[in-house]
């Protein structure tokens, strides 16, 4: 990805071979079971919205409960080795929701225990949300400094 | 309705990633990552609101909708107060979300061990 | 000149260093493949009541070598040296296994073709009279690799149709200079083959190519063809790396469709979800100790026994480099060979 290694053409040439050959993915029916689940998970996370609203709080308001609830959800599913099956059978449709995120969390930070609170735990957590914050913050920041350029 | 909503678009959110993941050498935290900016950025341009009117929970529980709220945190803050608001609105909306997976995950490690 | 070499890369055992006795321990889904009921043990519980992945892949390590040493009735002051590798870092399940045991050791990485590199080494030390027994071992852990190689287990991610599951298990074999046999007859040392290959959920198209290197260097090097053996077995390439290398051997003017077999591809049932099938150091060291070594004193008169490996590290391919590969291949025969 980062420093792509150079081919010679024999190299080049198997590889593409092989590539020619390779089994794909079942493309059609990963989509739809990724569409169905994600869909679902989001249904789930309406009816909490939802729920949240008619206690008298503001869609927008409601937004940051529903996440907890959902990231309580996928921790908790994470943790009784449920999720990881999951995320078999659906890919996109578990990983992409926030209850996905929450897996990533739980997933290191159950997997590093055994090395410790510290530089286990403490410091696996992020391994897979690590980029996600960094880039996700740094995309959020750099809109706001167009934003400022543009509207000050 | 808004249910039928939510399922539309928050499935084809999941699709798309899918379609990325599947057609692509990408692995999932690459499509995190491609997703949770693409979200920031079409909400600076205004659009990602739109989707959220219409889909409700279906734009906001995948991942780009976290890039939306960490966007719309730092457009609130600055409307409030100015440059510094690029900082400080960053973790505006998205803290509760953070904070939340931060004491939960740390939770679940103490209660459950890897099933493996 | 070295009088025990003939060809390029290829080594005769002259005094026929037997294999006294294999013992092969086995994880669940390797439990409820098809060669379940020839497993010597097959555990449960992943952790195998220990407290991490690592040591219960280490105390599975030194349960197949009680083993072996039980049915070869063998003690340790009898075994002169112990070969065994896995795939851990610093391949601590075996250094870990060998802490345990009153035996002088050698660790061996040569990823999943630790158990020909292992009966390779062995069978010389026999052969060049440094050894009257030796030990050879193999082990690898599916939790403990990929949360190594890969991700942590609890991540729910999908795999293609290539990646392949490694093989929860340990195989130990007892070498020694006298006894009936099957003997060790010939080896031919892998070369490092590259052929460009960058995905690591796609190991047996990166590793097929070194399989064939070897066989077809086996070949070449003692002028026998494949009608020479009853069966020819790779390690670890998968269904994907068994149809390349098939083809690839076929282009290389052997034809071998009718006599081979890859152990990934007997491991695990059908359906298991286990996408290729199987890899890791111990596919190739359980499915030879439990199913081919019985066999050998039945149905077949020679077999080449060829592992593969595929040698990188997630720092390697995180850093975008090819994956390198080898094979070592292993002839065993019932009979000591006449005339030579």
């Amino acid at each position: 990805m980062i420093l792509m290694a150079k081919l010679t053409r024999e190299q080049k040439a198997y590889k593409q071979w092989a590539d020619s050959r390779k089994p794909g993915p079942s493309l059609g029916r990963n989509i739809v079971v990724a569409y169905i689940v994600g869909g679902l998970i989001c249904t789930l996370g309406q009816g909490v919205l939802n729920y949240f609203v008619s206690q008298g709080m503001s869609p927008k308001e409601a937004g940051g409960p529903t996440a907890a609830v959902m990231i309580l959800l996928g921790a908790l599913l994470t943790g009784l080795g449920i999720y990881d099956r999951l995320g078999k059978f659906a890919g996109a449709g578990s990983f992409v929701p926030i209850t996905g995120f929450a897996n990533s969390i739980v997933a290191p930070a159950l997997e590093y225990k055994r090395e410790g609170y510290v530089l286990g735990v403490g410091a696996r957590m992020f391994q897979i949300a690590g980029p996600v914050l960094v880039y996700g913050m740094s995309t959020a920041w750099l809109v706001g400094l167009v934003h400022w350029l543009i509207h000050k | 309705m808004d249910f039928v909503y939510a399922f539309l678009v928050g499935g084809a959110i999941c699709a798309l990633g899918q379609l990325i993941f599947d057609l692509t050498p990408l692995t999932p935290a690459h499509v995190l990552v491609l997703f949770v900016s693409s979200g920031a950025i079409l909400s600076g341009l205004g659009v990602y609101e739109l989707l959220i009117d219409f889909g409700g929970a279906g734009a906001t529980i995948p991942l780009p909708g976290f890039g939306h709220t960490l966007t719309s945190g730092v457009i609130q803050e600055m409307e409030a107060n100015g440059f510094w608001g690029i900082f400080s609105g960053v973790m505006e909306n998205a803290s509760v979300g953070l904070v939340a997976a931060v004491v939960i995950g740390l939770l679940v490690s103490l209660l459950f061990n890897p099933k493996g | 000149m070295a009088e025990k070499r003939i060809g390029e890369d290829t080594i005769f055992f002259s005094s026929y260093p037997t294999i006294i006795a294999t013992a092969s321990t086995a994880g669940k889904k390797e439990g409820e493949g098809p060669c379940a009921k020839y497993f010597d043990k097959v555990i449960q519980d992943p952790l195998y009541g220990e407290s991490t992945w690592e040591k219960a892949e280490s105390k599975m390590l030194l349960e197949s070598v009680r083993k072996v040493l039980e049915k070869a009735r063998c003690t340790y002051d009898q075994i002169h040296f112990m070969f065994s590798g896995d795939l851990l870092n610093q391949i601590t399940a075996s250094n870990f296994a060998a802490r345990e045991l009153p035996i002088p050791f050698y660790g061996l990485f040569g990823a999943c073709s630790t158990f020909t590199e292992g009966l390779t080494l062995g069978g010389m030390a026999i052969d060049g009279g440094f050894a009257q027994r030796v030990l050879v071992g193999a082990s690898s852990h599916y939790q403990a690799a990929e949360r190594q190689y890969r991700y942590p287990t609890e991540l729910g991610v999908q795999r293609p149709p290539t990646a392949q599951r490694t093989v929860t298990g340990a195989g130990a074999v007892i070498l020694g200079n006298d006894g009936p046999g099957p003997f060790l007859t010939a080896a031919t040392i892998g070369r490092v083959i590259d052929m460009g290959i960058s995905d690591p959920l796609n190991m047996g198209t990166a590793m097929a190519p070194a399989a064939v290197h070897t066989i077809v260097q086996h070949f070449k090097d003692t002028g026998r063809n494949p009608d020479y053996y009853d069966v020819i077995i790779t390690g670890d390439l998968a269904s994907v790396g068994k149809g390349l290398a098939e083809d690839l051997l076929k282009k290389e003017g052997y034809d071998v469709s009718d006599r081979y077999t890859d152990c990934g591809v007997m491991i695990y049932k059908p359906d298991a979800d286990t996408q290729a099938g199987g890899s890791g150091c111990a596919c190739s060291a359980v499915v030879f100790s439990s199913y081919f070594y019985p066999l050998l004193k039945e149905e077949y008169q020679r077999l080449l026994l060829v592992s593969t490996g595929a040698l990188m590290s997630p720092t390697t391919y995180q850093q975008g480099e090819t994956i390198p590969a080898i094979a070592h291949a292993v002839a065993i025969e019932r009979n000591r060979p006449e005339g030579k």
